[in-house]
């Protein structure tokens, strides 16, 4: 896929497949397209050329109710809201489940609840939206997303504004669901530990793709996010680990 | 808010309702009981003739004060429910159903029967009639305004509608100053700021099944109104056809809004307000916010047109001049109130 702006080529023929079931990450500098690149895959943007298929067929081409039922996004937008509870946000996530007049049912209420329990924020049901810190607004997002049962989860760096215990408790939630996830990340060394592939993008165009070993070496650290850095292994976890360094 | 509470409330509301607009028949300049409203309502419902109310009394209170009544219910609750759509819409909690161009569309259609005499075959329609016309005009303007590349966006809706509402509010002045006589710009005076004077059972009809059927359109959408305050990228992907679902809601609330300006003029504040002290008390679930609306907005317009009748009797004040000055200090009090969020998120 491509896309453009007037006077301007955001992404330069992008081509990619996600397998099902697979935890992909999006990593690259600020501006390489990553969140312009997931806008199109969830339709809000429409690519200049190329195409976006799901199950072999074009995104374009599935009804917007249909496509929230596969798909389901935490953006990094920040909602304009009235008061709304955390519990009332979370049921919105069955939106897409629902006809005209259509009552919430006990399923409904149901996912509604585990949703919460597996996004950390049941304590937090009858609380309002918009008095809750940053970390746990995004929290109820990803129950929001979670309520929508979708097979695929798209994430825009979701450990914005997350503190360290939540970011690794959101990535190993996320992990851990039996569905495919598709992030932009910021941070290498989580999108070391989390992801099965990770997509290296610069410039509006992927550099390059493969399992986080293959990816994160000092060449591409160098070439594309201007950084020194050694490449090792957490000895806990053992994955790939970066150190940074500057050569001041 | 709970279901259990949501019931009571509504139970309440509606029973406030009934109470208001009971209370509403008996006010005025010849006083009248419970007992006799009961007594004529009833007989006129067939369910019994026995009734001591005499001629002129059964007069007053069936032929010119409950009309009246009811019509100030049936705009109260339109103009509330639509401006909770509009609001949603837009996003934005400065809007009201007049934010499209209705009211100053309406106006330049009144005004151009009253000072100009056009329309004239129509008779005593003709007002409503140019009004309404006037009010769907300006809303397709701005609409296609507001439309570029096949797109709606929501800021440029807004800005539309601000200079359109501008153009035509500098058309109606024209037509005021340039006019000699005396008499029409004091009837368009009166009109713009509303009047619910002109209500008869045979002009009910229209208004009160608009207003039934946007309501009940309204509230089948409410999830997709609820989406729409998430932000229109998160209302996408939960599956809100963001194009098809705002054209819809112009065009209904637009319907409704200029139906109801038509039988009582442009009436301010009610379409700002109500959804604002709704949403104080029962959270921004439109589910819930949509029926309360209605029936606050009902109760709220009902003493509104009580006051305009008995504060300088026997003249009548126009109500938009009582919905301002009991609203703003309201207003006021509540945007100084911590606890509730005007839609910034804050």
């Amino acid at each position: 896929m491509s896309f453009s702006v007037p006077d301007k080529q955001i992404l330069n023929n992008i081509s990619f497949s996600v397998e099902l079931g697979k935890f992909v990450g999006i990593i690259g500098p600020n501006g390489s397209g990553k969140s312009t690149m997931l806008k199109i895959i969830y339709r809000h943007l429409k690519q200049t050329s190329g195409f976006v298929t799901l199950y072999e067929k074009d995104i374009l081409d599935i009804s917007q109710k249909k496509l929230a039922q596969e798909l389901a996004v935490v953006s990094q937008e920040t909602p304009v809201l009235f008061d709304f509870t955390v519990k009332d946000l979370v049921m919105m996530g069955r939106t897409p489940y629902k006809k005209w007049l259509a009552a919430d049912n006990r399923d409904d209420f149901a996912i509604v609840e585990e949703s919460m329990m597996l996004a950390n924020v049941l304590h937090l049901e009858n609380r309002t939206f918009s008095h809750l810190s940053g970390g746990e607004k995004k929290r109820v997002m990803l129950a929001r997303a979670l309520a929508q049962q979708a097979n695929i989860l798209i994430l825009d760096e979701p450990t914005n504004h997350l503190d360290i215990e939540h970011q690794y408790q959101l990535m190993d939630l996320v992990k851990d669901l039996p569905i495919t996830i598709v992030a932009a990340l910021h941070d290498l060394n989580l999108a070391a530990g989390y992801c099965d592939e990770l997509l290296v993008m610069n410039d509006g165009a992927l550099y390059m793709s493969g399992t986080p070993e293959q990816v994160l070496t000092e060449e591409t650290l160098r070439e594309v996010f201007h950084m020194q850095a050694g490449v090792s292994k957490n000895p806990f976890t053992k994955k790939i680990h970066l150190f940074f360094y500057t050569n001041d | 808010m709970t279901s259990a509470r949501f019931t009571l409330l509504m139970a309440a509301l509606a029973a406030g309702l009934l109470a208001s607009m009971t209370f509403a028949v008996m006010v005025g300049s010849v006083d009248i009981t419970p007992r006799l409203i009961g007594e004529v309502l009833f007989s006129k419902l067939g369910v019994f003739t026995e009734t001591d109310a005499s001629k002129a009394q059964t007069v007053i209170i069936w032929d010119i004060r409950f009309p009246r009544i009811v019509l100030a219910a049936i705009v109260g609750a339109s103009l509330a429910i639509c401006g909770a759509a509009i609001q949603a819409l837009v996003k934005n909690s400065i809007a009201d159903p007049y934010i499209l161009g209705v009211s100053s569309g309406a106006s330049v259609g009144a005004a151009s029967v009253i000072l100009l005499g056009a329309f004239s075959i129509l008779g005593e329609y003709a007002i409503s009639l140019a009004a309404f016309l006037g009010a769907i005009l300006a809303v397709m303007i701005v609409f296609f305004l507001a439309r570029v590349n096949g797109r709606l966006s929501v800021i440029r809706l807004l800005l539309a509608g601000i200079a359109v509402s501008m153009v035509l509010s500098a058309i109606t002045n024209f037509m005021l100053m340039m006019s000699k006589q005396q008499g029409g710009i004091q009837a368009v005076m009166h009109w713009m700021l509303g009047s619910l004077a002109g209500a008869k059972w045979s002009n009910l009809g229209i208004p009160f099944f608009s207003m039934l059927l946007v309501f009940i359109l309204l509230l089948m959408n409410y999830r997709q109104l609820n989406a729409l305050l998430l932000g229109e990228e998160t209302a996408a992907t939960l599956g809100v056809n963001l194009d098809r679902f705002r054209i819809f809601i112009i065009l209904f609330v637009s319907l409704l809004t200029g139906v109801v300006v038509a039988v009582s003029g442009s009436i301010g504040f009610v379409g700002l307000i109500i959804p604002h002290i709704v949403r104080m008390m029962a959270g921004s679930n439109y589910k819930m916010v949509l029926p309360i609306s209605a029936l606050m907005g009902a109760i709220f317009l009902v003493w509104a047109d009580m006051g305009a009748r008995i504060v300088l009797a026997p003249e009548e004040m126009p109500i938009g001049i009582i919905t301002a000055i009991c609203g703003s200090p309201f207003f006021i009090w509540m945007l100084r109130r911590k606890q509730y969020s005007f839609g910034d998120g804050e």
